[in-house]
């Protein structure tokens, strides 16, 4: 069978990798702020566009790698430009386009300096995480993974809060030293393929030794679980998003904290399936402490940015715990979960920096019984927390009631181990929530808030919808990528007894 | 014999007397500067068009294949470089100038002749040829009050050089006693049968630790710090990129006399690029003085170039070939934005860089990028450089080294990092804005280019590389 198929006469995949490329490069021909802020929202808006072709053109019936790119690079090595999706890469592509223009708007007024570069970094990450994910050649996909870096730690450095300067640092070192045994694993990788290749497709289920497994998983594990992140390799996580602008965090948590996930997905599972049981107790431990620490740590914060942030470790830790325990369900639910995480906790990011464009404060003191002011912004702000805890009729609640059927199938006494951080994403959210909306003010300036205008509105719409599209009606969305996952437990079975 | 070939070394031969005929009157430090960039421009037409040429000139002592015209296109496009961004000669007395630019020509000329020598006395002569010029060109800075850095900093250049000199030459006698010939053709043969002989193995580490010398690799690195320092920036900006091209092509020479299975000197090798890593990265971690740091980080360079030497193999080589050739450009990248920010030719430390993006935005691009080239991000030529070298010692199996080197790469991130964070992350409080003259901001955007080009299209320049590596094999 042929891994990788076209559907399309064009190159659909290097348009929209290359489309923010030149965007970001012509933003600097433009002469005013506005003109860059338009600018960067019609190639954001035109990229979202074209990647809806990908959902329409989709075959979800199998599992090759559609809208296929393949072309020579570096024949010497036998280095290959190639591009392609499929079910598990699919809706984090369109996750990624759908966000863009979101993260521009966001950034309409809040941003005031700088203006040109700062949406030419915008686009730049745009280029690279959608590189991450249609990457089919190892040597790529590792250009666009460290790529991303560097426009990332500019969003936080030039444009961030008080503490960007240790922000921004911490979280280039962190994840840069995370990933510094990765290409020397892709080397590993490549000397052991006959033929050598960097080819992603060929590289899976090839026979590697057990123990050459093991040492590639652990290479593998370290710059992926930075990436994610997961207990307890996530201290670079808070800070970052404390200090990032609204739409450098929304990026992090909805876009860039997938990638790790999706890591351990594209590469772990089929390549080294022996090492992924060797390590995978360790690894469910891990997520378990995550989402238990996560939870407790975001009951414990005053800030409402590091609340969402550490709410954030918790929910990838539930990715991670799907993820690991190597059935349909967990993986299902573990993918579908980062779909939902990408979009409920990106939508809580962009909330609380509308409070923080009006009120110069993330404090959650600062903004109790905001609810009498704001009636719309609460509303909102209610759906996407009850969505943060798993409310039943949104979209959280199928992925983590997934990931909970895959964890009781493994093991009884690990999914009781994580009820407590189902309970505890209540807790905080509920804390969060009634204090906003039903708190007594104390602060007389709140008097002058005003509710969400239009731009804000149609900010937070389409989020609102898919929260509760996919909790409602997940078909659809399950549908992308059923055949894929079930192609790649295939593979990983395969690997184990070959 | 033809003359083509001999272009390049020619037109840089007549410039070196045109600008010491210019030398000889006062008042004429413009017209030097003008003919230096005319000759080093034509020289650099020169080697492009040479490129292809093939043949032996004086009686086969010297020869001109794509091994040879590939370092010289990347000496000249040093020389020019340097030539352009350094033109005024900030920190330089004013009636040396011409000089200077003479002994700037004499040192490269130095270069392309070392190249292409492939026998002994002429690599020598060639070797020294290039040395010289930059002993003298080190204290030719302006005396600072009550401080005499300068000096020093050449003392201890002429020493170190002189001393591996005579390292190098001693070694040299060793191959000469074991083969009875100069010419590397004899060599290599006479070589291949005597690898089990001690005085083999002494000779070629003999040899190999001159060129150490030149490359500033662990522990021949002694003198780069100081010079670094101490020199002018533009002299510096020299020394820290062209002369390793030489040091890399004598290197490759010297290493294809041998085959994988020599452990003596793969362990010898192995062990020097692992010292000079972490001898380079780590003590760049704490300095504050720029120039001083990239001296550290050559040294690391340097380590990371005998990666790929280690193997013993043409892909080896040609790997290294190619991350000397990207970390000349990368190198002369960051020196050109640090010529611009310095405003009288004085030393640039990583706090005079603060807020430079608001100071002059391009400046701090180009150094950015030099620095994230430099520290191996993708997508600059460091990158692909560094995985080259990477690929081929894992190839070759050394495991180690190469995770080694890995985890080197996390270690100079950190110093370099810290230059962009000083551009883009602190204010410039009163500092005065930066000017690029218009020449030096097209070398840079052009230079820039360069190490994108390198980074994300290498097949040519590694395929070239490669062939050239096969081409240079002369005795089989």
């Amino acid at each position: 069978m042929n891994v990788l198929v076209s559907n399309l006469s064009w190159p659909l995949l290097s348009v929209l990798i290359f489309l923010p490329l030149a965007g970001a490069l012509l933003l600097f021909l433009l002469r005013s702020d506005r003109a860059a802020r338009v600018g960067a929202l019609l190639v954001t808006l035109v990229n979202a566009a074209l990647s809806l072709q990908l959902y329409t053109g989709f075959n979800a019936a199998t599992a090759q790698y559609q809208f296929a790119e393949d072309l020579a690079w570096v024949p010497a090595l036998n280095i290959r430009y190639t591009l392609g999706v499929d079910g598990i890469s699919l809706l984090l592509v369109l996750l990624t386009t759908l966000l863009m223009p979101l993260c521009v708007l966001c950034s309409w007024r809040a941003i005031g300096v700088r203006v040109k570069e700062f949406f030419a970094c915008i686009l730049l990450m745009e280029a690279a995480m959608l590189g991450v994910f249609v990457a089919l050649d190892f040597v790529l996909f590792y250009i666009f993974w460290e790529a991303m870096l560097i426009p990332m730690f500019l969003l936080i450095g030039v444009w961030g809060g008080p503490r960007k300067v240790y922000a921004s640092v911490k979280f280039f070192l962190y994840t840069l030293a995370g990933s510094v045994l990765l290409p020397v694993a892709i080397l590993a990788l490549y000397l052991h393929s006959t033929p050598h290749t960097f080819s992603i497709p060929a590289l899976m289920g090839q026979p590697y030794a057990a123990t050459l497994q093991g040492w590639l998983f652990l290479a593998f594990f370290v710059a992926f679980a930075v990436k994610v992140p997961m207990f307890p390799f996530h201290t670079w996580l808070p800070a970052a998003h404390v200090e990032a602008p609204t739409a450098g965090s929304v990026l992090l948590a909805s876009v860039l904290l997938k990638m790790g996930a999706y890591g351990f997905l594209r590469f772990c599972l089929p390549m080294t399936p022996l090492g992924v049981v060797a390590f995978a107790p360790y690894v469910l431990a891990l997520s378990v402490a995550g989402i238990l620490y996560g939870g407790l740590t975001a009951l414990a914060q005053s800030d409402m940015k590091r609340l969402v942030a550490y709410s954030s470790v918790a929910h990838m830790g539930f990715v991670t715990l799907g993820i690991f325990v190597l059935n349909t369900s967990g993986l299902e639910g573990a993918l579908l979960q980062m779909i939902n995480h990408g979009v409920t906790t990106g939508a809580l990011f962009l909330c609380v920096g509308i409070i923080y464009e009006r009120t110069h404060s993330r404090e959650l003191s600062a903004a109790t019984g905001i609810g009498r002011m704001m009636p719309v912004y609460v509303t909102a702000l209610a759906i996407f927390g009850l969505s943060s805890f798993a409310f039943p009729g949104t979209n959280n609640f199928v992925g983590e009631f997934l990931v909970l059927v895959g964890t009781f199938a493994f093991s009884t006494k690990l999914a009781f181990l994580t009820i407590p951080g189902v309970v505890l994403s209540a807790a905080y959210m509920l804390r969060m929530l009634q204090r906003m909306i039903w708190g007594g003010t104390q602060n007389p300036d709140s008097s002058h808030l005003l509710d969400l205008n239009w731009r804000e509105i149609v900010t937070l719409a389409p989020l609102l919808l898919l929260v509760l599209w996919i909790g409602l009606m997940p078909g659809p969305f399950m549908k992308m990528f059923h055949v894929s996952v079930s192609h790649l437990l295939q593979q990983f079975h395969a690997g184990l007894h070959p | 014999m033809n003359l083509i070939l001999f272009a390049p070394e020619s037109l840089l031969l007549a410039g070196c007397l045109v600008v010491f005929i210019v030398s000889l009157g006062t008042g004429r430090a413009r017209l030097a500067a003008l003919v230096t960039l005319c000759t080093a421009l034509a020289g650099l037409a020169a080697c492009a068009a040479t490129l292809v040429c093939r043949g032996d000139l004086f009686f086969h002592a010297y020869r001109v294949d794509l091994f040879s015209q590939l370092f010289k296109l990347f000496i000249m496009l040093g020389l020019v470089a340097v030539t352009v961004f350094g033109r005024r000669l900030k920190d330089i007395r004013a009636d040396a100038h011409p000089e200077y630019f003479l002994f700037l020509l004499l040192g490269t000329l130095g270069l392309l002749f070392l190249v292409s020598s492939i026998e002994l006395i002429t690599l020598f002569v060639a070797l020294e040829l290039s040395s010289y010029p930059l002993y003298l060109l080190v204290p030719l800075r302006q005396e600072q009050p009550g401080l005499r850095a300068q000096m020093e900093a050449a003392a201890k250049y002429v020493m170190f050089g002189i001393v591996s000199t005579g390292v190098f030459l001693f070694g040299m006698s060793y191959l000469f006693g074991l083969s009875g010939s100069t010419y590397f053709r004899d060599l290599g043969p006479a070589l291949a049968q005597h690898w089990s002989d001690p005085a083999a193995v002494v000779g070629m580490t003999l040899v190999l630790a001159g060129l150490f010398f030149k490359l500033a690799a662990f522990p021949m690195q002694l003198w780069a710090p100081d010079v670094y320092q101490s020199a002018s920036n533009e002299t510096t900006a020299f020394i820290a990129a062209v002369p390793k091209l030489g040091a890399v092509a004598v290197l490759i020479r010297f290493l294809l006399f041998a085959t994988p299975a020599d452990h003596v000197l793969t362990t010898a090798l192995v062990i020097v690029s692992v010292c000079s890593m972490f001898f380079g990265n780590l003590a760049a971690l704490v300095q504050q003085d720029v120039k001083r740091m990239l001296a550290y980080s050559s040294i690391a360079h340097a380590g990371y170039v005998l990666v790929g030497l280690v193997t013993l193999r043409a892909a080896g080589y040609a790997a290294a070939m190619f991350y000397i050739f990207s970390f000349v450009a990368m190198s002369l990248l960051a020196f050109l934005a640090l010529c611009q920010v310095s405003r009288d030719g004085e030393n640039v430390t990583a706090e005079d860089l603060s807020g430079l993006h608001k100071r002059s935005p391009l400046a701090a691009l180009l150094l950015g990028a030099g620095m994230f080239a430099l520290a191996g991000i993708p997508p600059f030529a460091g990158f692909m450089g560094k995985f080259m070298l990477l690929a081929e010692a894992l190839r070759g199996g050394f495991v180690v080294l190469v995770v080694l080197a890995a985890l080197n790469t996390a270690l100079g991130v950190y110093y370099y990092l810290n230059i962009v964070r000083v551009m883009y992350l602190s204010e410039p409080g009163d500092r005065p804005a930066v000017r690029l003259d218009p020449l030096s901001a097209t070398l840079g955007v052009v230079l820039l280019a360069l190490v994108l080009v390198m980074g994300v299209i290498p097949a040519r320049l590694l395929d070239n590389a490669l062939a050239s590596v096969h081409a240079a094999v002369i005795w089989k």
